[in-house]
């Protein structure tokens, strides 16, 4: 299921990213780690319960105005999607 | 074969061999450290760092009880600003709401919660002391904290009946991980293995139990089994492979690269107040020994698993085999597993009513 649009993506209790000094950036998980570059690291620093979903993918439709942006979209909704089903994300 | 060295990913430290707790299948070894060789905290700080610089990702705080050390915070500050990712393993005994709390402030990421059963009779019996109430009050508190919770099981004949109440437990707490972890077979374990042993029926009782679990608390809690390998067709590969992916550092600060290898004659241990992690990790001879596939025996060295499973465990080699490089004698293609067969087999037929009275249990010390 798609995460609903309005709703707050926040990192799970024991998932983090890692520091802004160390690279490469990481984000780090009870069982495991997941190297983070380009769009997942800017997605996964705005799942900080304060960017709604729909502010995720406008911030990002920005830094890549390049991009298709229906398909910017889906590929942030599908990220979240499994991050959600790896159990590093809640939605508030 | 891999060449090429890869880097260490966890940093398995044990603080202390200090524990409340005398619990019989405990894995330290037989000799332990006492309080007067620990490591510093300023030493802990610097491993941390080298660790982290080596590329290390998470730090295990374990021992004995992590919590026995009265620098615990410190430490804890010392990994996380190190980078690393930190994992408390504990017995949950020197623990109160306070100390909780200092300690998920100070940056823990993980809790690990270890459980000797699901009832207080056989925790007591198992640990050598009241500890299950306590533990039931930390997972009470652990719920006013945003952190990861696992609980950990370990599973034997007097406990392996237990398994319903021990996921009751689990599902009124927060965690988001359950280990069943069948007793491996060394340090205290080994010297109690006659009466820890699970039965058959037990175990395929309990795969049973445990797989309609997992389908039923899907998307909930994790549960993770880990199966007695005397029992199994294939060993398990011990650590991820020997110096592959795992580095320990016991509470002296010697390098190892398992839990039990100073069981293992002849292995030269480099340490921490010598020497730097990264050196330690890539010429100590202990790390050198069991790497890659050139030290392999048959029928290991031809085998298409061998870089599955590495050829099981070296400590379980040398403690059934009494030779380190032999393939684990609970492989089924080893020379020896009849040795191990025997032993179930002796167990499996032995009186019901032998097998299931109270042992009269080795417990395991406190270091001074
Ligand atoms: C040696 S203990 C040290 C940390 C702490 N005292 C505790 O018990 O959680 C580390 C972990 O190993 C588990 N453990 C101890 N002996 C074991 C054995 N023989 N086989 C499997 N797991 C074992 C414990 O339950 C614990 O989760
Ligand atoms: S005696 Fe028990 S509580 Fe103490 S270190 Fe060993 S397994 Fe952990
Ligand atoms: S023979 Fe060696 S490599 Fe093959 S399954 Fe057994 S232990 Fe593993």
């Amino acid at each position: 299921m798609p995460p609903d649009l309005t709703s707050f993506p926040r990192l799970a209790p024991g998932c983090r990213l890692n520091d802004k000094s160390q690279q490469p950036r990481t984000l780090l998980m009870p069982e495991r780690a997941l190297r983070l570059n380009g769009p997942s690291l800017e997605i996964v620093e705005r799942c900080d319960g304060k960017h709604t979903v729909q502010q995720i993918i406008t911030d990002l439709q920005k830094i890549y105005s390049k991009a298709v942006p229906q398909k910017v979209e889906s590929d942030i909704l599908g990220y979240l999607a499994l991050l959600h089903e790896q159990r590093a994300l809640d939605f508030t | 074969m891999t060449t090429e060295l890869s880097n260490p990913l966890a940093l398995i430290a044990e603080l202390t061999h200090r524990c409340p707790l005398h619990c019989v299948y405990c894995s330290n070894p037989l000799e332990m450290q006492s309080r007067a060789n620990e490591l510093s905290t300023e030493t802990w700080s610097r491993v941390f760092k080298e660790a982290a610089q080596a590329g290390v990702l998470q730090a295990d705080f374990t021992g004995g009880e992590p919590l026995a050390r009265t620098d615990i915070l410190e430490l804890v500050r010392a990994a996380r600003a190190a980078g690393l990712y930190v994992n408390l393993i504990t017995s949950g005994l020197p623990m109160d709401e306070a100390k909780l709390a200092a300690l998920v402030e100070a940056g823990l990421d993980h809790v690990q919660l270890s459980f000797q059963g699901a009832r207080e009779e056989i925790a007591n019996e198992i640990s050598g002391a009241r500890s299950h109430e306590q533990k039931l009050r930390v997972l009470e508190w652990l719920k006013q904290h945003r952190i990861a919770v696992t609980l950990n099981f370990v599973i034997h004949r007097r406990n392996i009946d237990q398994l319903e109440e021990m996921l009751a437990i689990a599902e009124s707490s927060n965690a988001t991980r359950v280990e069943f972890a069948n007793v491996q077979y060394y340090g205290w374990a080994f010297a109690n293995r006659e009466n820890l042993l699970p039965t058959r029926e037990q175990l395929n009782h309990s795969v049973e139990i445990l797989k309609r679990a997992q389908e039923r608390l899907k998307g909930k809690i994790r549960i993770q089994f880990v199966v007695p390998d005397y029992y199994a067709k294939y060993p398990k590969p011990c650590m991820g492979g020997w110096g592959r992916k795992l580095l320990l550092i016991t509470p002296s600060g010697d390098a190892l690269p398992c839990h039990a290898a100073q069981v293992i004659p002849g292995l030269a241990f480099e340490n921490v107040r010598d020497k730097s992690l990264r050196e330690i990790w890539e010429h100590s001879p202990a790390f050198q020994k069991f790497r890659g596939e050139a030290w392999m025996q048959e029928p290991c060295k031809t085998c298409d698993r061998r870089d599955q499973d590495f050829g099981g465990c070296r400590c379980q080699a040398l403690l059934l085999a009494g030779d380190a490089a032999a393939t684990d004698p609970v492989c089924s293609l080893a020379p020896l597993r009849p040795k191990v067969d025997a032993i179930l087999a002796g167990m499996n037929s032995a009186p019901r009513a032998e097998i299931f009275v109270k042992p009269n249990w080795l417990y395991r010390p406190n270091p001074s």
